[in-house]
Parts: structure tokens; sequence; C-alpha cells
């Protein structure tokens, strides 16, 4: 009566709550489930190409984050700035900037190279192609708006909380950084949006507030609850 | 009762729409949207992401593509997952050309969508110059929700019949052609235009 067992992992299972995310790509009829499932922290997506709060750019079109590219995706060409308007501060902005999403492979070391935290990475990773055409996004696309926040594509799958925790705090922050650059100018966070209190360095003495979040952390082995407050005036730029 | 008068006139002709064919058209492509059976091709790290897309978690079979088959007879849909090596590409076109019409290809990950960082002598630099592509899925590896969005992409494709325009409009086949004994040049590619 062996082959009973199997008829038994069957029926078990049966009664048992359902596991699967119910995700349609956003193409739901009315009153159907189309959800995400929550995302890492640190996930690495669709990048996001950042300006000041005036406004300006902040790409200087160095090309470090094309030199740093493993896959080569990236492509860059500087152009002087015009004087009496310029594009982004400084003495160059990025003229042409491009990045081929097949051949991004989300390593973040663009984010890594950047001097001006002009690229970061959005969690969006919810996007398909027909053609190799549509795949090279241009400035255009990868540009935030007027508000700093990334272009929602028709293709791509935004949801909300896609565009929170960008990857560009995660390096101003970690703890291979130092941190007594962290909030300084050129290490702003997106337009004060997404930037969040320093990580301590690994050999740093902690402060009481870190401390006592560590105890928590090390409590419940939870992670920082999504809703709590975020001190979202700090640092920046 | 214009309608009436062009139907008399101009017999179906006068219809705006061909209601006729164009419903079952619909219904066809609706029920190939339904059943697309993917062939196995998995190559590399991408394939654990396309397990991942087919167990319970994510459940293609939601959409009628939870049987993988081994048999390319059997099977609609060919996700190319992982990088193609030089030696693979022959493989991989005669597995695509025992496939059975109509046929659809996913290139799922930057590696066989064009090489991805593997630049190099060995690695085919787009799966695309061996088969036709339909729709490329972005991602080192693309998670089993941008796996899904490519075939949702798909999907669309098909119940639009934008894969009956494409082919009409290339020549069926990735472009490639063969020269025949007798001179002329055909479509490298079973199956009609």
């Amino acid at each position: 009566m062996g082959y009973l067992n199997g008829f038994a992992v069957t029926l078990r299972q049966l009664f048992k709550p359902r596991v699967t995310t119910d995700y349609r790509g956003g193409r739901a009829k009315p009153g159907q489930p189309d959800a995400k499932r929550p995302k890492p922290e640190r996930l690495h997506g669709r990048h996001v190409l950042n300006r000041y709060p005036d406004g300006m750019e902040k790409c200087i079109g160095c090309e470090l984050c094309a030199g740093v590219c493993p896959a080569h995706c990236i492509y860059v060409r500087g152009a002087d700035n015009d004087p009496a308007h310029p594009t982004a501060p400084g003495e160059r902005y990025g003229y042409v900037y491009e990045i081929n999403y097949l051949r991004c492979i989300h390593c973040d070391l663009c984010v890594e190279a950047c001097p001006t935290q002009a690229i970061t990475e959005s969690k969006l990773f919810e996007f398909s192609f027909t053609n190799r055409d549509d795949a090279v996004y241009t400035k255009a696309e990868l540009l935030v708006d007027d508000e700093g926040r990334p272009r929602k594509l028709a293709w791509e799958d935004w949801r909300d909380g896609d565009d929170e925790d960008t990857s560009g705090w995660m390096r101003a922050t970690s703890p291979s950084g130092d941190r007594r650059y962290a909030g300084a100018v050129a290490w702003s966070g997106e337009l004060g949006y997404g930037v969040r209190p320093p990580e301590p360095a690994d050999d740093e003495p902690r402060t009481d507030g870190e401390q006592r979040a560590d105890d928590e952390l090390r409590a419940d082995g939870e992670p920082r609850a999504a809703d709590e407050p975020r001190a979202d005036d700090e640092g920046g730029g | 009762m214009g309608l009436i008068a062009d139907v008399r006139g101009q017999g179906l002709e006068g219809l705006e729409h061909n209601f006729v064919t164009g419903r079952l058209e619909s219904l066809v492509n609706w029920a190939r949207a339904r059943s697309c059976w993917p062939a196995t091709f998995g190559l590399a790290c991408c394939a654990i992401e396309m397990m991942a897309t087919g167990a319970a978690h994510y459940d293609l079979a939601r959409y009628g593509m939870e049987v993988f088959r081994a048999s390319p007879r059997q099977a609609d849909l060919m996700i190319v997952a992982g990088r193609v090596s030089q030696k693979m590409a022959p493989v991989l076109r005669q597995i695509y050309d025992q496939m059975m019409e109509p046929k659809w290809v996913i290139s799922m990950g930057v590696c066989a969508s064009s090489g991805g960082m593997f630049n190099n002598y060995a690695i085919v630099q787009g799966v695309d110059q061996v088969v036709p592509v339909d729709v490329y899925a972005p991602g080192c590896p693309p998670g089993p929700e941008t796996l899904m969005h490519a075939i949702f992409t798909l999907h669309d494709k098909i119940t639009t019949g934008e894969v009956l325009a494409r082919r009409s409009a290339r020549g069926a086949g990735a472009g490639l052609a063969v020269e025949q004994r007798d001179g002329q040049t055909a479509a490298a590619m079973v199956g009609r235009r």
C-alpha cells in the first residue's frame, strides 16, 4: 500500500493556503488580482538619471560608468555646457546617454563609479521588448521628470514602491564608504527623496540609536518595518 | 440602410470589417495564446528562474503553459534561457526547425539576447542570429516576473496577430536564405510563410 502515500501528500496539500502570487503584468481585468512580490531593499533594476533639486542634470559626461561597465552596455558622449544656459553644473554634461538593456547585467558598478551620483538603479525589473531597438534606452527615457521621479514608460510595469530606495543612498552610506561624506553636497540623495541616515562603518563606534536598532534587529530577526518614518529631511542637497 | 445596400452591391467586401473570418482568427489566436507549451531549452542560470516561474509561486499553469515539452514536435514556444555557445547554435536551430508552426521564441536574459557580458569568440552574440526572436526579456537573470512580463507581451503579440504580420514582412524565418541547386534562394525555414 506504499503508493497511497503519494495520494496522502496530494490530499494534505489540497487544504493548505495558496502560495501563488497572482502576477498578471499589469494586464488584469477589473476585479482580478495583480500583485508583485515585495522586492528586497537592495534589488538592482532599471537605471535612472538624476537631477539636482534646481533641475540641473547631475551627469557631467565623464564616461566613468561606461568605462567600468563589464558588459559595455553604456554609451556616453559629453559636451561642453552653454555658459548662458547650462544643462549641468560645471563644464561638461552628458550629451548622449544610452544604456542597452539587452547587455546590462544590473551589477551596479556604474552607480559605484559615478562621481556625482547621477545614475542610480530603481527597483523596476518588469519590462520586455519585441525588438532590439526598443531595448536601447536613451537619455530622454532614463532622465527623471521634473519631480525627481523615474519616467514610467508604457511598456514597463511600475507599481508603488518600485521607485523608492533606489540604489544611490546605498552606495553613499554603505560601510565600505567613508561616512564623513554622507550628507555632503556631492553625496546628496535623489532630490532629497530616498535618503536615509547613513549606516555606520564596520570599524566605527556605534551611536546609541544605531546600537538600539542593531539590538532590535538581532532580537526579532526582522528588518526595519516599511512604514517606519524615515529621516527624509536629513542629508541631501 | 447603408450597410445592407453595400452588402447587396459588393457582397462581403461591402462590410467594413469582415466579421466572419475576423472572429475566427481571434478565436484561433485566443486558443493559441492560452495553450502555448514551451520547449525546454534551459542552457544556463536563466533556466533556474524559468523553473521558478513554472513552480507554485508564479505558476505558469494559470496560462496553460505548465507543460515543458522535451519533444519539439509538441512545443509552441521556445524559451532560450542562457548563453548560447557557437557549438550549441546549430542544435538550437535544429530544435527550432523541428517545432511545428505556429511557433514563437522568447530570448530570456541578456546572454541569449545579445551575448551579455560574454563578448567573446565562444558565445553567439544574440540568439536572433540563429532563430527569429519574438520577445526579449532583459536581466541577468530575469526574475520570474520579468519572464512572465515577456510571456504576456508574447500573448499580446499572438492575440493581435502581429506574428503573422512580421512573418509576411520579413519573408519568414530569421532572414536566413539557402542557395538551391537551381540557383535560386529560399528562406531557410520549415513551414509555410
